[in-house]
């Protein structure tokens, strides 16, 4: 089964990866969003990137974006190319396939946020030679490992759900980028529209929290969503069912 | 392996009111190659999908290779290889990786792999074009390549859907001559399908005529052309009209006819003398060209056998 689930991985990570015909022209494709997220993004925030872990944030967004695109390419695209029948009539199992599809989408996601953080603290680290070695916060690391990955896992997942029931890539993928937005814009438009002082309450009570206990039950509630969306995923990958779509 | 690669019996499958497969019963021997005829939409694909598992009957029951549809639908595809109605490749990747991420799937080991995916592309004249994306190359090169991805694991039995659909006659004869070569090496077990009497003809031990999900026959593509031969008589010549087809109509042999451009056809019944009709046309003054009893293809069971009222809904 785990290498079953890591030749799917392998499959849909090369490619995606290798769509262009060799690393090297997929690797000049990836290359501007690596200078936005990598370079210019660390070079704007300055030493802050690694002294105040809330400048860790806008990484969040990149295994959130790429999993979903990632996803959507991989379920609804294998149906869309005419893929997906072929693969059914291997003798992979249901799970192994759908498992390997989340796995390959999270590893995109979030290695590509590894990968974005560490050129950023590189260039952080050129850019302000002067101040000693800079090293991201545990508390930014933290972030970093685990909500990101979590995050990624929970879009997969998600993803995954939404990509089952869309006919086109295309459609899943509009699909996830308008939840995804609703999930993070939402939050901020509302506290735009609220009064000043509600605002600055608001502000204090989040100073006075306990973060090191609600990031722990963060956690728990976002790996405890992954699993479910996962759960609900393999019911609804089937052959049976796949086929007659 | 069983002497019976595949045994049906009574395979139904309905989607809603519509019967796609209907009561098909058969049994194809380990080693033929065996071609399942048919007009478009007359069941093929969906007994394919059946056969593999990837369907439940709504009734009868299939094995293959000894392995029930219904319950043992794993053993079936781990034993199979299959190139159905799509071919299935991935575009954006080589034709290399193609042949690499199935045979990690089918758990060929590293060396054997390497080994399996050179004999194969060599085979079919593809080893110097392994490195080019599969999305930049002719329909008859994917479809030589979903052929080597299909006997990657050497497969006890082998699924081929329409294989050269869509295929310019030169590139079919190509793949067909490859399937034949390939098959026989391999010793594989073929089911065909295809909507192409000649190719059956060429390729195939058996074969089965599928009409609305109905198997209406079964034999050896010889036998197939041996009823058409008994069946039908066509003359050629002046003369021939309806009149005349109506006086030919009336004798025993002829169960029906059919006048068009100088010609007459005719079907006729088993085991009875053809001579009188051509003695009647004679003294009714008809100057008869050529008179063809047999001579017939596959092709013209084939029609008998299905009707040519057009392609099934």
């Amino acid at each position: 089964m785990l290498t079953d689930v890591l030749t799917i991985a392998w499959k849909d990570l090369r490619e995606v990866l290798l769509q262009s015909g060799t690393l090297r022209r997929s690797l000049r494709g990836l290359l501007f969003s690596f200078l936005v997220f990598g370079v210019f993004l660390p070079l704007q925030i300055g030493p802050d990137l690694v002294r105040e872990p809330a400048a860790i944030l806008p990484f969040a967004w990149v295994p959130l974006l790429l999993a979903s695109g990632m996803v959507a390419d991989g379920i609804a695209g294998e149906r869309e190319r005419h893929t997906l029948e072929t693969l059914l009539a291997s003798r992979l199992s249901d799970r192994a396939i759908l498992i390997g599809k989340v796995l390959a989408a999270i590893a995109y996601g979030w290695g590509f946020m590894v990968v974005s953080a560490a050129l950023g603290l590189v260039v952080v680290n050129l850019a302000n030679s002067g101040e000693g070695l800079l090293l991201y916060s545990p508390t930014a690391l933290v972030l970093l490992g685990v909500f990101g990955l979590l995050g990624a896992g929970l879009v997969a997942t998600g993803g995954s759900l939404v990509a089952l029931r869309s006919p086109t890539v295309r459609q899943a993928a509009q699909n996830m980028n308008l939840a995804i937005f609703a999930v993070v814009l939402v939050p901020v438009l509302v506290l735009q529209v609220l009064p000043v002082d509600v605002r600055r309450e608001i502000g204090r009570t989040l100073v006075n929290l306990d973060w090191p206990m609600i990031a722990s039950g963060l956690a728990i509630a976002l790996l405890l969503a992954d699993l479910l969306l996962l759960a609900a995923a393999l019911a609804r990958f089937q052959r049976t069912k796949l086929i007659l779509e | 392996m069983t002497d019976c690669a595949i045994r049906t019996a009574g395979l139904t499958r309905e989607f809603g009111t519509l019967r796609a497969v209907d009561g098909v019963s058969l049994e194809v021997p380990a080693g033929a190659i065996f071609g399942f005829l048919g007009p478009n939409g007359s069941g093929k694909t969906t007994t394919i999908r059946l056969l593999l598992g990837l369907l439940e009957p709504t009734r009868g029951s299939a094995s293959v290779l000894g392995h029930d549809t219904r319950t043992d639908a794993g053993a079936i595809r781990e034993r199979c290889g299959a190139l159905l109605e799509h071919s299935g490749l991935y575009e954006r990747m080589t034709a290399e990786d193609n042949l690499e991420f199935y045979a990690r799937v089918w758990h060929l080991p590293q060396a054997a792999r390497r080994e399996r995916v050179r004999d194969l592309l060599t085979g079919l004249g593809l080893w110097d074009r392994r490195h080019e994306l599969v999305g930049q190359w002719s329909r008859g090169m994917k479809q030589k390549l979903a052929v080597a991805r299909a006997l990657l694991h050497h497969p006890d039995l082998l699924f081929l859907d329409e294989p050269t659909a869509g295929l310019d006659p030169i590139a079919a004869a190509a793949l067909r001559d490859d399937l034949t070569g390939l098959a026989r090496r391999e010793g594989v077990t073929v089911f065909l399908t295809t909507h192409n009497l000649a190719e059956a003809e060429k390729l195939c031990d058996q074969v089965a005529v599928i009409r609305s999900g109905r198997l209406v026959a079964i034999g050896r593509p010889d036998e197939l052309r041996a009823r058409a031969r008994r069946d039908r008589m066509e003359v050629t010549g002046r003369g021939l009209d309806e009149r005349i087809a109506a006086l030919v109509a009336a004798d025993p042999a002829v169960e029906a006819t059919e006048v068009a451009d100088g010609r007459l056809t005719l079907r006729l019944r088993d085991g009875h003398d053809t001579s009188p009709i051509v003695s009647l046309l004679v003294r009714e003054g008809v100057a008869i060209d050529e008179v063809r009893k047999g001579g017939a293809d596959l092709e013209e069971a084939f029609l008998a056998l299905v009707g040519s009222e057009g392609p099934d809904q």
